[in-house]
């Protein structure tokens, strides 16, 4: 204690200086940290928010149709009976036609970038699938509706009518005239844009299994197909689902590719040559011309189902990556 | 005995074979599609390229003009949503990677941000509609910024957290060593080091919101005239490629490729771009 009256003056003043400092840093520290915990927090806030502001919006519509919205397939400005059901069915299908092409190509294009092509060649092609990934949706439904479209009203239709639609029971799903716009070409168009995505993951989970479980496989002489089928798919089962998913979901929210290619038809037909409507496209459409409160509310009601529904195929998509990730971590 | 093995090895090799060519198919036509699609914008899209598109103003159905309110609006609204959206990505991330690597909150700030990354954009316009339109009473280029930074925000998120998690902890530990508070340890070395990465992110979401149209369709709305106001309605490109590529009108179907392209061009320059920093970043550090 007597020492403390021994130390020079200046000394007593460093030590206070580096005091003040160390207070001064740690506040800093502080502050830094609570910026960066809100704007963490904020990311959380916006998706809550983004849910919430749609369920509100959409409560008149909920309110005045109940339930019934989910199911009735009205939707008349006039008389401001709306229901949910053509677009909803609209989404699906289109959704799982892109889904039927876009993941058996995937996985192709997976197996082909992973197992198949010389080394030169991956590079490049899987760089070039991922370039078709970037491509805005717009150009896709540009692209569609003026060079696919003539296309497929010229050529796949009539073909379509001539040969399948004479199967009875199939063929009901292929009849109809050949405009060209239609549940089948904007399931295709979407499956072109979901393509890129899907196999990419594939691809990516497809590198992560172990090289010396393949190559015990292929020195027990199996072929690469079956190393493929047996090692490599079960090794990445929940990640391939989950890279389908992912797909999925996009394809589910996809509103541009589908807008122009669709037809904006609020009808129910099992054909799938006929002109339809899907959630997002109902809402491109029709959302700056609703005139009543009621129109409005019903749009943003879809909009809240079209969220709460890729919100569960999205967390699914994440929860199965993560199972992979986990599993592998484990090793 | 060896007949019976010998075709079942035949056929499991042609049943390889098969599977094999099959994938080669499935590859041929994913890039078919691209070809397709590249080759028709580019082709359709120059042809109908003309000084004027820079210079003129939107025109009425069957008349001559440009798309330079539309190209100016898109430039304005994207580099605000940047502006917006970059710095609170940047520290979302940073809160991930620094603070809460393997905290419950992390992950389910991680685990939001990713759904976000990829919900539906309409689903975000509708957002902002609700949030700014309905309540200020008119559509305005702010709202539409809004909508785009909503959507900058996961993509950077996403690349802040994990470029600043490649960062060597040795890195850290060496610094805060010294005696240098967490802050500048995070602005002066974490974020030196991770630059090439985030910028990447930057560029990635610019090319992302440039084409981003279904935000913009009731936000931002649309206008005929050129305007720097951003609480006035404000033209973007990718709508005005929606309203007059939907349109019966021939010259505004050429205004619509030559818009088209422009996109196109600039998406695919910001993703060569944003690949060659990445290459150029890792061949510095291999």
């Amino acid at each position: 204690m007597s020492q403390a009256g021994a130390i020079p003056s200046t000394m007593t003043v460093a030590v206070g200086h580096a005091n003040r400092r160390n207070t001064r840093d740690a506040r800093a520290d502080g502050c830094f940290r609570w910026i960066v915990a809100a704007a963490g927090l904020f990311v959380l806030i916006a998706l809550l928010g983004a849910a919430l502001s749609m369920l509100w919006g959409g409560r008149e519509a909920f309110g005045t149709f109940g339930f019934g919205f989910l199911w009735s397939t009205d939707w008349d400005a006039v008389n401001h009976k709306f229901g949910a059901m053509v677009p909803i069915y609209g989404t699906l299908v289109t959704a799982l036609i892109a889904m039927l092409i876009a993941v058996p190509v995937s996985f192709g294009i997976a197996l082909f970038l992973t197992e198949v092509a010389p080394n030169w060649l991956r590079g490049p092609v899987a760089a070039a699938i991922e370039l078709l990934a970037g491509i805005p949706s717009i150009i896709y439904g540009m692209w569609g509706l003026f060079v696919f479209v003539p296309v497929m009203g010229e050529y796949v239709t009539p073909w379509l009518n001539d040969h399948i639609g004479r199967i009875p029971g199939l063929g009901a799903l292929f009849t109809g005239p050949p405009l060209g716009i239609g549940m089948l070409t904007a399931g295709i168009v979407l499956a072109i844009m979901v393509i890129p995505f899907i196999s990419s993951v594939m691809r990516e989970v497809f590198l992560t299994v172990p090289m010396r479980l393949k190559e015990s496989a292929y020195a027990l002489g199996s072929t690469t197909t079956e190393v493929v089928w047996d090692i490599v798919l079960p090794y990445t089962r929940s990640a391939v689902i989950g890279g389908v998913f992912l797909g999925l979901g996009r394809a589910l929210g996809e509103t541009m590719a589908v807008t122009f290619v669709l037809g904006n038809a609020h009808q129910l037909t099992a054909s799938l040559l006929m002109p339809g409507n899907s959630i997002a496209a109902t809402i491109a459409n029709e959302f700056t011309e609703a005139d009543s409160d009621i129109y409005r509310s019903s749009l943003v009601a879809l909009g809240f189902l079209l969220f709460v529904v890729t919100f569960f195929v999205l967390a699914g998509a994440k929860w199965m990556l993560r199972r992979m990730a986990r599993q592998e971590g484990e090793k | 005995m060896s007949t019976t093995s010998e075709t079942l090895y035949r056929n499991r090799r042609i049943k390889n074979a098969i599977a094999l060519l099959l994938s080669g198919a499935a590859a041929l036509f994913g890039l078919f599609w691209l070809v397709w699609i590249l080759w028709t914008t580019l082709r359709t899209g120059i042809s109908a390229m003309k000084p004027g598109l820079f210079t003129q103003m939107t025109p009425p159905p069957g008349s001559d003009g440009g798309l330079a309110n539309a190209l100016f609006g898109s430039l304005v609204m994207s580099v605000v949503a940047i502006l917006i959206g970059a710095p609170i990505g940047v520290a979302a991330g940073t809160y991930l990677a620094e603070f809460a690597r393997k905290r419950p909150l992390g992950e389910a700030i991680r685990f939001v941000n990713d759904i976000l990354l990829s919900a539906p954009s309409i689903v975000l316009g509708l957002f902002v509609y609700t949030l700014v339109v309905h309540t200020t009473g008119h559509f305005s280029g702010w709202a539409g910024s809004l909508a785009l930074a909503l959507i900058v925000l996961p993509v950077v998120v996403r690349t802040t957290d994990e470029m600043l998690q490649l960062v060597p902890g040795q890195m850290r530990e060496a610094a805060l060593s010294l005696g240098v508070p967490q802050w500048k340890v995070t602005l002066q070395v974490l974020y030196r080091s991770a630059l090439p990465g985030i910028v990447t992110g930057i560029l990635l979401a610019l090319a992302r919101i440039s084409g981003e149209t279904a935000p913009l369709l009731f936000t931002a709305l649309n206008n005929q005239y050129w305007t720097a106001d951003m609480s006035q309605p404000m033209a973007s490109v990718p709508v005005v490629i929606f309203q007059y590529a939907m349109s019966p009108y021939d010259s505004w179907h050429a205004l619509a490729w030559a818009g088209a392209f422009v996109v196109t061009v600039f998406v695919l320059l910001m993703s060569l771009l944003s690949r060659a920093i990445l290459l150029r970043n890792k061949a510095r550090h291999d």
